[in-house]
């Protein structure tokens, strides 16, 4: 997995590229909670996902709760086919922000 | 689907490591090319064995780094596709492997729901020596 962050006001646009599982939780969170932390409004680009397991869709939820407590939000943008069709199995698509 | 499914059988062995479940997913991606179903299927079939690998990581070892090795075997005979995984962790309980509640909205817990979605049946048996665990699913991809 590979990212870029851009800052632009109080919103941080992560791009996330690659497959996102256990091996790489970790790093999410270490790039996503930090700007969540900082009550910024989090977009996670989701477009150059091409595969995310259950590990990544606890970042998916832990990011969306942990922004929901400190008064932010995490909006999912140009959400890949294959990681939209893993949410929607989770019955997730009506809980996150998708955009 | 009613297209002829050819036999195959494969099977491979990795380290327990969640380092080694990008290549569960290259093995199982590549018997999966030799099988004439749709690509939605197989990425979920593809999803299903990663996450069963990831639940010997994260249970039967509980994360801890070991050398031992888990085996996965796909067979695939007149449409029947059986999955096999042993390892040689602590033993599992079935009675403990549940999903969490679908509606319950919490990190965690999504790996087994996520299995048994896909599969048709999930079956835990006690592995033959050297086996410790040797987990089956099973699906018909006749129908």
């Amino acid at each position: 997995m590979s990212y870029k962050v851009i800052e632009e006001g109080n919103v941080a646009t992560v791009h996330l590229d690659g497959e996102i599982d256990m091996d790489v939780t970790e790093k999410a969170k270490e790039i996503i909670m930090p700007l969540i932390e900082a009550k910024k409004e989090v977009h996670l680009n989701l477009k150059e996902v091409q595969y995310m397991d259950s590990s990544g869709i606890s970042v998916l939820i832990e990011s969306h709760q942990k922004a929901t407590e400190l008064g932010t939000k995490v909006i999912l943008k140009e959400i890949s086919k294959s990681v939209l069709k893993v949410i929607m199995m989770a019955k997730l698509e009506q809980i996150l922000n998708l955009d | 689907m009613n297209v002829a499914l050819k036999s195959i059988i494969e099977q491979r062995d990795f380290v327990v490591s969640s380092s080694s479940l990008k290549e569960v997913r290259s093995f199982s991606r590549e018997v999966f090319e030799k099988v004439n179903i749709d690509q939605d299927l197989k990425d979920e079939l593809v999803l299903a064995i990663a996450e069963a690998a990831q639940n010997i990581v994260k249970h039967a070892y509980q994360g801890e780094d070991t050398e031992d090795k888990m085996e996965i075997k796909i067979s695939l005979e007149q449409g029947h596709l059986e999955i096999g995984f042993f390892d040689k962790g602590r033993p599992v309980d079935e009675k403990n492997v549940r999903h969490r509640k679908i509606d319950d909205i919490k990190p965690g817990g999504l790996g087994t729901f996520f299995i048994q979605q896909i599969m048709d049946a999930v079956v835990f048996k006690e592995g033959e020596k050297p086996w410790i665990n040797h987990l089956v699913l099973t699906k018909n991809l006749n129908s």
